[in-house]
């Protein structure tokens, strides 16, 4: 697989189109992100698997994203996501709030090709009421009683989109214990990764390195951004920087501040050479 | 001199080691809940053979399948003990993490439910933690509830909140009867103090000990073997209540 370039991969996410995306701790591509604000996307629907960081606050606060289902959307250390919260308070995007188990168990009926799964829990949650695609039967195998269970609808993301650590001459990518992403890749229709590098061989003829691949069958694009995780942790290749993270926090308070740092950060050509 | 986290983190961790509640074998602790890391690492160091599975933690993450396999662990009755908090938290220890006013957080928008809507269910026991003990936290009935704190006859469920802890007070929680009482008072509280930062009514039962302070031994552990362990996790946290820095 010839990797392409990360403005080439961003303008294969056609506006509206539904993309699952890793928390903070999960390797999001924020460089993906950052080249979808670049390319003007509109009108995406964010699935925060299970839950939201950086990546989606800044594709909210850049106009991007008419809709976020997830379970959390938070900066973690630096607080409350900025762009999220004015933009939920301003009713400029429409929030599907879910719990965390239940994301990833419609991610697992998609991988497992069936309509639906169940899910423990839920019931008397007010996320629950404000879910009319959520429903709820009697457990069909239930001895004594009832025992009502929640069913959750199979989703299937147009794209997933992470970072890996390296992509190998076979398109396999490599992102170690961070095999979650695995279900989210298994369950879209397309995914994209953006990789630290790329290097020769297959990781899948290496059993050492296998068990953190996810196999070329479900990646449809590779494009290489260096440091692409960034403000976020990669791995053991490079830790999260807080510092940036903070100062986004403290800038993004308002639209203007927003602003300055969406030119300074995503559209000067200086940030886009240091991606 | 003992820090207010100190003696939260040994009231946590003697909550923890309770006769009575069901035994905690694996205790799994999220991103930020430093304090609740502390009394975990504590209760290890102590000698307590728990596993204590850090959700944030970088290197030597416990997990290989992400937050999926802590809740696929959790489904399966795996993980004995975890702890919430939340934005609002009312009498009958419902939990509002998503936000206040009307749905979806109209008011005050929260982070969101994270994991608390099935976690709250389905781990045999929870132990609340909210440092702010302020009457907007502690509110008769919160606006919206992201987990219930108890639940109908015929609904399954493992568990409920074993104990609500604060920078005040700690309350027992009472699944039969819905509510909570008073536990302990923290230095210079007074039943009276605790009912004017409450919005909630709870119990008083007899006279109200003083949550104990940590012993020499406790601080001894969380000031060096428990600090070692959550260095890497809780940089900010360990700087501020320990004074110690990570090697860069």
């Amino acid at each position: 697989m010839t990797p392409i370039s990360l403005e080439a991969m961003a303008a294969m996410v056609p506006d509206g189109a539904l993309l699952a995306l890793p928390p903070d701790n999960s390797l999001p591509s924020v460089a993906l992100a950052k080249a979808l604000i670049r390319r003007g996307a509109r009108n995406l629907r964010l699935l925060g698997v299970p839950v939201a960081g950086f990546a989606t606050d800044i594709l909210i606060g850049a106009g991007c994203v008419a809709e976020v289902e997830t379970s959390a959307v938070s900066l973690g250390e630096a607080g409350f996501a900025p762009r999220f919260t004015a933009a939920v308070k301003a009713g400029q995007i429409r929030m599907r709030d879910a719990t965390c188990p239940a994301i990833h168990t419609m991610l697992q009926a998609s991988e497992k090709g069936v309509p639906f799964m169940p899910l423990r829990g839920l019931l008397g949650s007010d996320i629950l009421k404000h879910r009319p695609d959520w429903k709820v039967i009697p457990n069909p195998f239930a001895e004594n009683g009832e025992d009502p269970i929640v069913l959750l609808p199979a989703k299937q993301p147009d794209f997933a989109m992470f970072h890996a650590v390296m992509a190998d001459s076979k398109g396999n990518v490599w992102l170690g214990r961070k095999r979650e992403c695995a279900t989210i890749a298994h369950a879209s229709k397309r995914t994209l990764v953006t990789v630290e590098r790329v290097v020769e061989g297959d990781f899948l003829m290496d059993e050492r390195l296998a068990p953190g691949a996810i196999s070329a069958t479900y990646v449809d694009a590779v494009a290489v951004a260096e440091r692409g995780a960034h403000p976020v942790a990669l791995l053991d290749e490079y830790g999260a920087d807080p510092a940036y993270v903070s100062e986004y926090a403290r800038m993004a308070k308002t639209e203007e501040g927003f602003a300055q740092w969406l030119d300074r950060e995503v559209f000067t050509p200086k940030a886009m050479a240091a991606e | 001199m003992m820090k207010p986290e100190e003696r939260l983190a040994v009231a946590i961790a003697r909550l923890i080691l309770d006769p009575k509640a069901p035994p905690a074998r694996h205790v799994a602790v999220g991103a930020a809940s430093p304090i609740p890391a502390a009394a975990c690492f504590l209760v290890q160091k102590l000698g307590y053979p728990i596993r204590l599975s850090l959700l944030s933690r970088r290197t030597g993450n416990p997990f290989t399948e992400g937050t999926r396999e802590l809740f696929d662990l959790t489904g399966q009755g795996r993980i004995d003990l975890f702890f919430l908090g939340g934005g609002q938290i009312d009498g009958q220890a419902n939990l509002n993490l998503v936000g206040t006013g009307d749905w979806p957080g109209m008011g005050v928008r929260f982070p969101g439910s994270f994991g608390s809507a099935f976690m709250y269910m389905m781990v045999p026991r929870v132990i609340l933690f909210r440092e702010e003990h302020s009457p907007r936290v502690f509110v008769p009935k919160v606006d919206n509830i992201s987990a219930p704190g108890v639940s109908p006859p015929g609904v399954f469920r493992r568990g409920h909140a074993q104990a609500l802890v604060t920078g005040k007070c700690v309350f027992r929680f009472h699944p039969d009867r819905a509510r909570f009482s008073l536990e302990s008072l923290h230095p210079g509280e007074t039943v009276e103090s605790i009912r004017a930062a409450t919005g909630f009514d709870f119990d008083v039962e007899g006279n109200i000990p003083t949550t104990p302070d940590a012993t020499e031994q406790e601080l001894a552990l969380l000031r060096g073997p428990v600090c070692d362990e959550m260095l890497e996790t809780y940089p900010e946290f360990c700087a501020r209540v320990f004074n110690r820095k990570a090697a860069a």
